[in-house]
């Protein structure tokens, strides 16, 4: 295969993950990582730098479409990312030591988890829950705008600040060190542990991916993780199917796309897994 | 269902800020992937019938690792120069918008907040100059 036939196929695979990525909130590089090193035989670091770019692209393009609509809470947002960036700088320094055969089978767990954790039934969330002191402190309580509420707007309390706080830390370890928005636990923390509603948690979620992932490019550009020519279809590719996604998701239910992607996922996962327990990656 | 649009009259906490972060982030990006997409084609037209080949790992070579190495070469036109630019522009985007939102809260007068943003600005500005990525 010769670059210009390498880069027409590794744009095409990205922009369909891209796409996926925004539809689902679970971030285009989650499914990156494996596409490239699976199917295009790159070696994993060149991967996950190539992806935590275009992780970067997919946020701040995504991000800029539903800032604007009113989703996403910056506050939130801008303390939460206090934890994920010093866990992406840990993860990112863990990626450069760690040898690729354990990165991949930490990659295959977090995939079939991810899987799992988009699988299973979301609780729903009880509405008007009582505002929480920690987080009314932070000034994290919010509103954003829905059709079904009578004024068109619903607001937020949010809970269970330290958990969330936690969680975010892992979160951005895990992005550090695999090149990935790590959207899927970013969303367990919000919408799960801290009870924020799932468009509020989807959107700030995408929206703090890029700063994370910023805090481990320095790591990743400085030992020569990313590569121009891989980077450079990845990133145009995801970029452009996560643009496009991002349009659909503010009309769309996810559901049914949920499932379908959360399969693949694990299908991945599962591939990741015994190429990283044989030592072949 | 479309969901209706922020009314007028009922503003958003920080909707302002929200505003010039939304249009950073757009501008950020596409300025970014423009310069990519440039040096993309220097680099096609040129390397374009080279055999693909990243299954080893060699890491990359000095000058794409450091910010003078890629200026250096993106003025000599390398199209891999221009692209890791671009990359650097990409990388500098939501940098660039922590900034911003430390001066946009410390023109609400929301000390907290600025406290918050700094520390993020930090880790930012830590990982940066802390990789060896600068010098």
């Amino acid at each position: 295969m010769n670059v210009i036939e390498f880069t027409a196929l590794v744009w095409i695979g990205s922009f369909v993950a891209g796409l996926l990525g925004a539809l689902t909130g679970l971030g285009g590089g989650v499914v990156l990582v494996p596409l490239l090193t699976l199917f295009f035989h790159v070696d994993l670091r060149y991967a996950i730098g190539a992806s935590l770019v275009s992780v970067i692209a997919t946020s701040s393009g995504a991000a800029a479409a539903y800032v604007k609509e009113g989703f996403s809470n910056i506050r939130i947002g801008m303390f939460l990312e206090i934890a994920t960036t010093i866990g992406a700088l840990l993860g990112a320094y863990l990626a450069v030591v760690v040898p690729t055969s354990a990165i991949a089978i930490i990659f295959g767990v977090v995939l079939v988890y991810s899987a799992y954790l988009s699988r299973r039934p979301r609780p729903k969330h009880e509405r008007n829950l009582p505002p929480d002191r920690l987080a009314t402190r932070l000034k994290m309580n919010g509103s954003f705008p829905d059709a079904e509420e009578k004024d068109g707007i619903r607001s937020y309390n949010v809970q269970h600040v330290p958990a969330g706080f936690s969680l975010m830390f892992g979160a951005g370890a895990l992005s550090g060190l695999l090149g990935i928005g790590s959207g899927a636990v970013k969303v367990l923390a919000m919408d799960q542990a801290m009870k924020i509603p799932f468009k509020v948690s989807t959107t700030t979620s995408n929206f703090m991916i890029g700063v994370t992932a910023a805090a481990s490019a320095g790591v990743y550009l400085s030992r020569g993780f990313i590569d121009p020519g891989l980077a450079m279809p990845v990133m145009l590719g995801v970029l452009a199917g996560s643009l496009l996604g991002s349009r659909i998701l503010i009309q769309t239910e996810t559901k049914v796309l949920r499932i379908v992607f959360s399969a693949v996922i694990a299908l991945l996962g599962l591939e990741m897994l015994y190429k990283g327990l044989a030592g072949r990656i | 269902m479309a969901v209706a649009k922020p009314r007028a009259g009922k503003p958003w906490t920080d909707k302002k800020i929200e505003d010039i972060v939304g249009n950073l982030l757009r501008v950020g990006v596409l300025v970014s992937a423009f310069v990519v997409l440039l040096g993309g084609a220097i680099y096609l037209a040129r390397h374009g019938r080279s055999p693909a080949n990243y299954r080893v790992f060699q890491g990359e070579p000095a000058d794409f690792r450091r910010i003078g190495g890629i200026l250096k070469q993106a003025f000599a036109l390398s199209g891999r120069g221009i692209i890791q630019l671009g990359l650097l522009l990409l990388i500098a985007t939501p940098v660039a918008r922590v900034a911003f939102a430390v001066w946009g809260f410390a023109e609400e007068g929301d000390r907290m907040y600025v406290t918050f943003t700094v520390i993020v600005l930090v880790i930012l500005l830590y990982s940066l100059v802390g990789s060896g990525m600068m010098f």
